[in-house]
Parts: C-alpha cells; structure tokens; sequence
C-alpha cells in the first residue's frame, strides 16, 4: 500500500495542494482512506496526520471505513422523499439485510444517506460507485441488487439511457436532461467561439464594460453584478485565476448539470473570456463529486476545445494563453460559497474565510480570482457574441436576461425552464402542471418558503432573488416535518462548523423544530426560535450561517398557524421523553420501549 | 510608518492604525471587546463570533474586521450585549462545563465571561454532546467536553518542522478537535504548557501538573475580565 500511495501523490507532483485529488484516488482504489493510508499520506506530503484527517472528515464521500464493493448512496433530499424515498431505502435494507449507515458481512454492498445529489427532477436517485441511478422503484432496487450480488460493473447496471450528451458513448448515463423550456440566452442554438472570438479582438477592459452594460448578475442565487467583480479582480496586480462553481449543492437545484451536460463549451467559453478580461492563465472548474458521471464528457470539451485553439496556447492567434482544469468536490454543500470552495480546491477543508480579502482581491493560491457559477459564464459567453444591450433587453430592469430554474417537487413536469426574469410564482406553477399548492420553497432551503397568498411576486433579483432551485410542495405534505425538519438537518450537517455559532444553533435549531414535529413544543418555543435564528443569522460569517434558520423563520412568519397547531399554549412542558430516554437500555433487556403514555 | 485612523466605538472617539483589527485597535484605546478565539498578533480564526459588533451598521466580527477611517462601532449596545451573552450560554450547553471540577476554573476566559455577563442559566436546552477524552499522548490531555473550537491550538502549536499537531476533524455535528499521536509524542514540557495557557477553557491540560495555582489567587478570580484593558485608559 505504502507504494502505491507513494506514486498518486508523486502523480500530484507531491503537492498538499492537491489533496481532494490524492485522496479521491485513494478512496476510490481502497474503498477508504485508512489509518494506514492517512499514514503514507503525511508521510510523502511531510504534512502530519491531522492534516491529512482534517481534509478527509470534511467530505462525506472520504470514509475512514472501508465501503462496500458497491457503495450506495441514497439521496435523502426533501424532494426525494417526497417521490418514494422511504420506500427506496426500505427495498435496500429487506434486501440486503443491512441498514443505512452498515455494510453487507461480505462487504459486498454499504449503504449511506447523502444530501441532494442534484437529481430532484428524477428522484429517488442514488449514486453507486460514481454511477447515478434515478427513479429507483421497489422493483428497480431488486434489480440493481441482484446486479450487484452477481458481481456486474456498475457501467454495466444501466440499461437505459437519458437523453442528450447523456446518451453519448463516453457518458452512458441514464440521466434525463428534462430540459422543458429554452431561452435566448443559455439554452439557444449556440456554436462554441462565437464570443470568444469577439471577446479577443477588444481590449479587455472593453469586455468588461460589455458585460457591466449587459447588466449581468451573479447566477449562483447572490446577483452580484458579475462585470463589477470582474472589473475589481482586473485592478489587483500578479497572476490572476478564473474559477467556476459548479458545486451546486443547494438542495432541489439541478440547472447546472443539465448545462454541463448540454452546454460545457459555453462554460469553458465563458471561462476564457473572463480570463481575458482580468489577465489569467488558469481556470479551475471545481465540480461536485455528485457529477464525476460527466467527468469524461468535461475532459472530452476541454481537449476539442484545445484542438479547435479555444483553450491552450496563442488562443485564435490572439497571443491569449488559458487552460482549464476540472477539480473535483467530495461532498461538502458549503464548498458552494466562494472562499470556501477556493480553499477545498486547496486541498483544505472547506471553511468560508473571513473577508477583507475578497477572492477578487486574494483568491485561488492567495491571487486575485473570479468565482463565477456556471449559468454565469455561458451568459458571458453569449453576451460577448448578441451584444449588451440585447442582454439588457431582456428580463426586468434590474436583472437582465434569463434564469435557469430548476423546478421539482409536486408538480407535472419537473425539469429545466430558462425564462427572463420576471416572471410570477403563479404563472411559474400553471406552466409545470402544480395545483393544490400549499407553498414554493423559492431558492431551496436557504430561500424562502412561500405560502400562496405571496403567488404573485415576481422571480427577479428585486423581489425573489433565486439560484434557481424551486420545490414545489402541495397541500398533501406535513410542511413542519416534511420539509423545515428535513431542511434543519442537512444545515446541521453541512455546517463547517468553523464559526461556533453556525454549528451549535442549527444543531439548537434542529433539535428545537424536531420538539414541535413531535408534539413537545410550547408556544414559547416558537417565540425562541424566532429569537435564537436572529443571533445565528447575525454572528455567522459566511451565507450558511446567515440564511441556514430560514426554513424556520420563514415559514413562522408565513405558515404560523401550523406551528399554534403543534404547539401547547401552557407555560412549561418538559421535554424529557421517557419512551426515547430508555430505548437503548430496552433494547439491551429485550423489551418494549413504549413505557406509558 | 503606519497610516492612522479616526472611527468610533459607542460615541467615543479613537485613533487606530490602518489595516489594524477592531478588536485591537479598541484596546489600545481603552475598549473591552470580549473574545475567546482572538489573540493579538495571530492570524485570527473568526470563530467564536462573540467580538461581534456593529460596524457602520453591519455586524462583524471585530478580531477579522480593520477598522477604517470614520467607522462608526457600536459595541456595548443592549443588543449585542445579549448577542454576546447569548453566545457564552450557548457554549455552556453545546458542551459539558463543571467548573467546579476543571483545573482551569479561575484561569478560564469562558468562565469569566459568564461572570462579566452575569449569566445564571442558560436560555438553551443543553445538548449533552458524547464527547471523547484523549488522554493517550505523553504530555497533555485532550478534554473534548470543554473545547470551544476556537482554534488557538490549531493556529499556534506546531512542531518544530511547522507541521500541526492539532486540527479539527469532521464537520458539523462531528466536529472535534484532534491531536497528532505522533507528533504530539514529541512535544516539550514548554510546549505543552504553551498549548495549556493558550486554550481559553479547560480543553487542554498538562499531565502530571495540577493545581500549582491556588483557586482563589488565579487570573479571573479577583478581576472581572477585561477590566485590565479598560482601567490601563481611564
């Protein structure tokens, strides 16, 4: 083992800057990074061991444990569970006879929960082995199971394919695009150069002012304008580097890999003028682990795009050199904030820095950095070829151009809708078949919850600023419990953990809103909540902290009556559940748990 | 030479240098912002959020936040007074503090905080956390149960290679703070003490040494904290 671990950090060129990647290869060749590995590691990087461990148990996708031959994970996001998912993870578990969180006694099969995996048009889904499976059934679990017990390569465990790049030969994916609806600016007709080329025969600070006439803002859910950002990185001295987010974790989003899928080239594009326009060399696409399915397709964009001379050396003849590389996540939600992604892709663990410094000011290897999404450059790239003030013309007059929404949950047609900003909540619904509404959690869990009185704001910057995610949830859902309680947990996980505060109040947070689900809470519970998710939003550093109690406070503030429905109005009620306290000793005896009531 | 500053802190009128944390700059002028990651002329952390204050209308942490010229501040303000409170209590429940029993009572910044803010019981539910103790290296034990992950240790023990011998661990509800066994074997007695003196609570402790001051004449026992650098500019 020693060795071999020897040649991939030698293959990293010994650098602890790339530790995602040295670990990933471990993992994926051991099934774990061990003790042992953790070991070899430190040793070749001459960095200690808790170096080594810290960078590892921040993602969920690097285990200490070795998983099984086939380790599947389940996704467990809200919408998941809204299409089956308990179901799903019952299958699992009959069949294999082993619980989530436990592996087969032939280490054939381990199963685990994993947070939105980007699938919420196509759920359940599950990811096995860096493979994804969707709209898994009862009888599609058996199936995939008697595959594994008879030893077949994951590859060969999908027999249908979506549509698409999908469907290509180096991707052989069963993923739908379920692209319902295009628009001028991303999911048009679209040949790879066009504004590349434009781009290189103007000055760079002219591209820059194109994209600040264009009135483009930051589609990652913050809107901030992307020609500013882009005109600050330029001002600072030395190297510069471009990267893209494409970690897009945010539960119930999924845009970004139908773009991916269809658009890479308008990505890259984008990329390379925004390159040009602040003076970089090298871009990092950091990807999330949940999409390393693409990884061939990416790498296969990157080397025509080299040979057709939009990527590499003397770009177009323009004396303009830039190259990409694809950095891949390990399942970490708040590597989606910039610095934090930046120092993931450092090897690091994902924790937001503190600001001053910007990454436009001190970014990627401590230079100035763009960190743009990925809806974000293909907009660029379209801007530089139509022109601003076509972009302009589009949407509202405070966000210009298009949105890729990524509408899921109860409602006909899930998928893909690229329209001008602008358009309202209630027409959004009669366009994907949803009725019998009882709330739109506009821009996922760390967005807003809105009840139908609200139906007819618009989807803008100026009123519902989204990164595109929308679930909608119908009146048949338990929102407390189905969705804010779901919500609470995956905050609790995904906290980093770094500022205090963020990690013990949606830990406080999440064990309070699971009281009131129960039927322990007391009016004066909500009032806390109310109080406790101020402090939280008001003492963290980073956007998790700041927006991780809205599940709770907004749908306080717009679905009380649910929470005065759960709640005693009595000054005290303990909530010291006996029947929970005793489980473990009951189960130690033998006997029932259900002691009185 | 160093550029000045003029800004505020609650009305009052301070000169500070440019670049300078808040958190600094106001003690030189005479102002108390409480803090329990902080240290002066360590790369801060950010971490423990009870520096909180409002500058120019927005709140940030005052350890990662240099002032600038005519920043407003306010800092001892009914609201952030309770922020600050709020976040002391916070950390008495998020982990498991006996006082009485610790070797750092009277010596602990945590401590003293809940006495300067005359915190009598928490307003959250305690979380009763299972945290381990690592008591397996030569000279220190690692008492999980008090750590409030403020960093010092990560940020300020290193060997003499300048590898790490602590780090966190996990993330979110996992988090922890983690030794390196084989380095942590080679630590010195003046690193260990080092690493003691620096830890704002009782998280970590030197082996074979206990008590060599009285409780009762300890750092917090007779002082409310923070009162040295408010009576240094009276």
């Amino acid at each position: 083992m020693k060795e071999k671990i020897s040649r991939i950090v030698e293959n990293f060129g010994n650098d602890a800057a790339r530790l995602m990647d040295i670990l990933s290869e471990v993992q994926s060749e051991y099934g774990c990074v061990s003790c042992e590995a953790v070991s070899a590691i430190a040793e070749n990087l001459h960095i200690s061991e808790v170096d080594v461990i810290q960078t590892r148990s921040f993602y969920h996708f690097f285990t200490e444990e070795q998983v099984g031959k086939y380790a599947v994970y389940l996704n467990n996001s809200v919408v998941s569970c809204m299409n089956g998912m308990s179901d799903v993870a019952d299958e699992f578990q009959k069949q294999l006879g082993v619980k989530f969180g436990q592996k087969t006694a032939d280490g054939l099969v381990s199963l685990h929960y994993t947070a939105c995996i980007g699938m919420s048009d196509q759920e359940p889904a599950a990811i096995i082995n860096d493979v994804v499976f969707t709209s898994l059934t009862r009888n599609k679990v058996a199936k995939l199971v008697a595959d594994m017990r008879a030893g077949k390569a994951v590859n060969d465990m999908v027999t249908e394919f979506g549509d698409g790049n999908n469907a290509n030969p180096i991707v052989r994916s069963m993923v739908k695009n379920n692209i319902m609806k295009t628009g001028p600016v991303v999911l048009d007709a679209y040949e790879v150069g066009l504004g590349l080329s434009k781009a290189l025969g103007m000055d760079s600070k002219a591209v820059i002012k194109e994209v600040l006439d264009s009135g483009l803002r930051g589609r990652g859910g913050a809107g901030f304008p992307t020609g500013m950002k882009w005109e600050f990185c330029s001002r600072e001295a030395g190297d510069h580097y471009v990267m893209c987010n494409a970690d897009e974790g945010e539960p119930g989003t999924f845009k970004d890999r139908v773009l991916l899928t269809e658009r890479a080239s308008m990505v890259f594009e984008g990329m390379a003028i925004g390159a040009y326009a602040i003076g970089a060399k090298e871009g990092v696409l950091y990807l999330r682990r949940e999409y390393k399915y693409m990884k061939a397709l990416l790498e296969n964009v990157l080397t025509e795009m080299r040979s057709e001379n939009l990527l590499g050396n003397n770009i177009l003849g323009k004396g303009f050199n830039f190259d990409i590389r694809v950095q891949f996540g390990a399942g970490a939600y708040v590597c989606g904030e910039e610095s934090a992604l930046i120092e993931s892709a450092e090897g690091k663990r994902g924790e937001p820095r503190n600001r001053p410094p910007f990454p436009a000011q001190k970014g990627y290897k401590g230079k100035p950095t763009i960190v743009n999404n990925v809806e974000t450059f293909c907009a660029a790239a379209r801007i530089l070829d139509r022109g601003a003030a076509w972009h302009k013309a589009i949407g509202t007059p405070e966000s210009s151009g298009t949105k890729v929404l990524s509408i899921s949950g109860d409602c006909n047609a899930p998928g893909v809708y690229e329209l001008p900003w602008g358009m309202s909540i209630s027409e959004m619904l009669t366009m994907v078949g949803a009725s019998d509404v009882q709330a739109v959690q506009v821009a996922g869990p760390s967005g807003i919850c809105l009840p139908p009185a609200q139906f007819d704001r618009k989807i803008a910057l100026e009123d519902l600023p989204t990164g595109g995610s929308m679930i909608v949830i119908g009146n048949k859902r338990d929102l407390l419990k189905d969705v804010v309680l779901n919500f609470m947990e995956f905050f609790a996980d995904e906290s980093c953990g770094s500022c205090v505060t963020c990690r013990s109040f949606n830990m406080i947070l999440k064990n309070s809103i699971e009281k009131v689900v129960e039927g322990h809470g007391i009016t004066k519970d909500i009032d806390d909540m109310s109080a406790w998710s101020e402090i939280l939003r008001k003492t963290t550093r980073c956007g998790l902290g700041q927006t991780s109690s809205n599940p709770i406070t907004t749908t306080i503030k717009n679905f009380r009556p649910l929470y005065d429905a759960r709640v005693k109005n009595v000054e005290y009620q303990s909530d010291f559940d006996m029947s929970k306290a005793v489980v473990e000793s009951c189960a130690v005896v033998g006997r029932s748990a259900e002691i009185h009531e | 030479m160093s550029e000045t500053v003029k800004f505020t802190i609650d009305g009052k009128e301070c000169i500070g240098k440019k670049g300078q944390y808040i958190v600094d700059a106001a003690a030189e002028n005479g102002v108390y912002i409480p803090v329990l990651c902080h240290m002066k002329d360590v790369i801060p952390a950010g971490s423990c959020r009870v520096c909180t204050v409002k500058a120019n209308g927005r709140n940030m942490a005052a350890c990662t936040s240099p002032v600038e010229e005519g920043m407003s501040i306010e800092n001892n303000t009914a609201e952030l007074l309770d922020i600050r409170k709020a976040i002391v209590e916070m950390l008495f429940v998020e982990g498991n503090h006996f006082c009485p029993a610790c070797e750092k009572s009277g010596n602990c910044d945590l401590q003293a905080l809940g006495y300067k803010y005359q915190m009598m019981v928490p307003r959250f539910p305690y979380v009763f956390e299972r945290r381990n103790i690592d008591a397996t290296t030569p000279k220190i034990f690692l008492e999980r149960n008090r750590c409030i992950f403020c960093k010092r240790c990560v940020r300020m023990i290193k060997d003499a290679e300048g590898r790490s011998i602590f780090a966190f661990k996990g993330r979110g509800e996992t988090l922890e703070i983690n030794i390196d066994h084989k380095l942590a074997a080679n630590m010195t007695d003046e690193m260990a003490q080092l690493a003691m003196d620096i830890c704002p609570v009782g998280a970590i402790l030197r082996k074979e040494v206990g008590f060599n001051e009285a409780i009762g004449t300890r750092k917090y026992d007779k002082k409310v904290i923070g009162s040295d650098i408010e009576n240094n500019h009276q």
